[in-house]
């Protein structure tokens, strides 16, 4: 059953363009432009139930105001969404009861008291069960190794701590879905793996549903096996995760290691050099030339080892950016939409 | 109804230690608010010694002292520092997005918030209070009968209630505007004056009988008329009954605002 049905989502908003200098802003007080921007364009998919999908995009794609318009922060201008059967926008408690919304930025807790009052104040919001919420906050301080915190006030915990706690807020009354908005934000390596490990333990052992957004493709590739892909509103892409790599790198990386002390001085022929260490290089090649490349490579030089390996993620989707970034600037070239379920 | 009274019950307590972290910066402003009632009285002091007459408006110097004190006992219930600016604040940086996504009523909870602010406040301010009332006693005429202690006590909490929604609505106004500052001040200069705050309104001839039309009477002139007796047994259950229909009336417009505010709402601020 799918946990969330989006179809045709749209937000349009209105913004002022302010031109500059003092004279533009005295202008400005009698007139003023208005720019539209279509933040979400048509945007439609589906998440099934128990499902993690990572929602992926530069700045300004369309991601959060998505996510906004799921947790029914705003409404939307165009389109139909459902989660867990509600319609988001109409904010009922009964679909508040059972979502939360974690924004990396921004912080829910008191800031001046000690965790443990806002986590009192939310079983109350939730109408936690008293044994129920003794049981969960024991569960999840433990998971989160914080349970030496709680009583410090949350001004004096550091990032990665605050963010724990953030999640302890957002999971205490045990929702069905778990809407992430960079989760990790910020936070240091050991703070950023802490916080993915519970999270793919906490969704495998609840089968929770969670939308994920995230800069950090690490995030996405530990804890994802679908991405949605956004940018300027438009889905380009929503399929499983190594089908990215697929579908858009038109390139692998060829790591060489010759017999010897150094690289051949032409290697550069048959690929574009992106690290040498000799007697190593790393080669990107054509995708489709890549067995007459090590054919010729093999049959000209002493090779003692040789691995091919798919380019990072994270560098596939930039690319992928960039290269809509151009389209946009070629006339006649139409941005192809990906697929969309 | 029993979870709802146990929710704001818990908000109201999580108030009340929030508000009790920052002791010393909060006693200082308490403290610091009892200035300008020191220098205002010794103002009207130095106008009265002029004055040609022992009266005036109606009003004798101990008059004027015995009204202002008990204007000033309503502002401490009718005034909202940093209300309509701190819901300003959270529309504009996206602070308010907690209240939209969690099953909780964003003005239910603010008005909770803000009576743990007055509590404390009272707790802090009785003290300098009934020192001053005690300094000033020779200027009251003494103790009101049971009835017109009951009106003052009603008025007092309606002056609360009146206070706290027409800042909250001038707050929620920054749904459509973001930034409420000058509309603000706008405000405080309108209610210092038509409130009965700088002068008694019965001193403003027919203008104050206009502008007794308004709310803003209800928010310091009121209460402080009510104890001089200024107002009949009747009067006191007309202009109470008045009152209260502002407040329904506030509270529906501030629920409409509310209302057509999130729609329009565009959470920004990440």
């Amino acid at each position: 059953m799918p946990a969330i049905e989006v179809r045709d989502l749209q937000k349009t908003f209105y913004v002022y363009r302010k031109r500059e200098g003092l004279l533009a802003s005295v202008k400005g007080l009698f007139h003023r432009d208005y720019k539209e921007v279509r933040a979400v364009d048509g945007v439609s998919f589906t998440i099934e139930t128990g499902e993690m999908v990572a929602f992926l995009g530069p700045n300004g794609a369309g991601k959060t105001t998505t996510l906004k318009l799921l947790s029914g922060l705003v409404f939307p201008t165009a389109g139909e969404a459902t989660a867990l059967g509600h319609v988001p926008w109409k904010r009922e408690n009964s679909y508040r009861r059972r979502f939360s919304l974690v924004m990396g930025q921004k912080n829910q807790l008191w800031w001046d008291l000690p965790a443990q009052e806002s986590f009192r104040l939310h079983k109350e919001i939730y109408r936690i069960d008293a044994t129920e919420f003794d049981r969960r906050l024991d569960e999840l301080t433990s998971l989160l190794e914080v349970r030496q915190l709680i009583g410090q006030p949350v001004r004096e915990l550091s990032l990665g701590e605050r963010m724990r706690m953030e999640l302890i807020a957002a999971l205490l009354h045990s929702p069905d879905l778990l809407l992430l908005d960079e989760p990790t934000i910020g936070l240091d390596v050991v703070s950023q793996r802490r916080v993915q490990e519970f999270l793919k333990h906490y969704q495998a052992e609840r089968k929770i549903t969670v939308l994920l957004t995230s800069h950090y493709m690490k995030d996405v590739e530990a804890l994802c096996d679908r991405a949605i892909i956004i940018n300027e509103g438009k889905i380009k892409h929503d399929g499983p995760l190594e089908g990215i790599v697929d579908r858009f790198s038109r390139h692998k990386i060829m790591d060489l290691q010759f017999d010897g002390v150094s690289v051949p001085e032409d290697i550069s022929q048959y690929g574009r050099v992106i690290e040498s260490r000799p007697p190593r290089v790393k080669l990107e090649v054509p995708r489709n030339q890549i067995p007459e490349i090590l054919s010729a490579l093999l049959s000209r030089y002493n090779i003692e080892d040789v691995g091919v390996q798919e380019r990072p993620l994270e560098e596939v989707i930039a690319e992928m950016f960039e290269a809509d970034k151009s389209d946009k600037t070629a006339p006649a070239v139409e941005v192809t939409v990906g697929e969309s379920r | 109804m029993l979870a709802a009274a146990r929710v704001n019950w818990i908000i109201l307590r999580t108030c009340l230690e929030e508000r009790l972290v920052y002791r010393a910066d909060f006693a200082f402003a308490t403290l610091m608010r009892f200035l300008p009632i020191v220098t205002q009285i010794f103002l009207w002091g130095a106008i009265y010694a002029n004055a040609p007459t022992e009266k005036m408006n109606g009003y004798s110097y101990g008059d004027m002292v015995a009204y202002y004190l008990l204007a000033m006992v309503g502002r401490a219930f009718s005034s909202m520092p940093g209300l309509a600016s701190g819901i300003a604040r959270d529309v504009r940086d996206g602070t308010i997005k907690k209240f939209l996504t969690q099953p909780i009523d964003m003005l239910g909870y603010l008005f909770w918030h803000r009576v743990a602010h007055k509590l404390v406040y009272y707790l802090v301010a009785t003290g300098p209070f009934l020192l001053v009332f005690y300094l000033c006693r020779d200027y009251f005429t003494g103790w009101p009968d049971g009835l017109t202690i009951a009106a003052w006590i009603a008025s007092l909490a309606m002056a609360f209630l009146m206070g706290f929604l027409i800042e909250s609505l001038i707050g929620l106004i920054s749904f459509w505007f973001l930034e409420v500052t000058s509309l603000l001040f706008i405000y405080m200069m309108i209610n210092y004056f038509l409130s009965g705050h700088m002068i008694p309104l019965d001193w403003l001839g027919g203008f104050g009988e206009a502008v007794a039309y308004l709310p803003f009477k209800y928010l310091a002139y009121f209460p402080a008329a009510i104890m001089l007796g200024h107002y009949s047994p009747a009067e006191l259950g007309f202009e109470l009954c008045i009152e209260l229909c502002w407040v329904i009336g506030l509270l529906i417009v501030n629920r409409i605002t509310f209302a057509r505010g999130v729609r329009r709402y565009g959470a920004f601020g990440g």
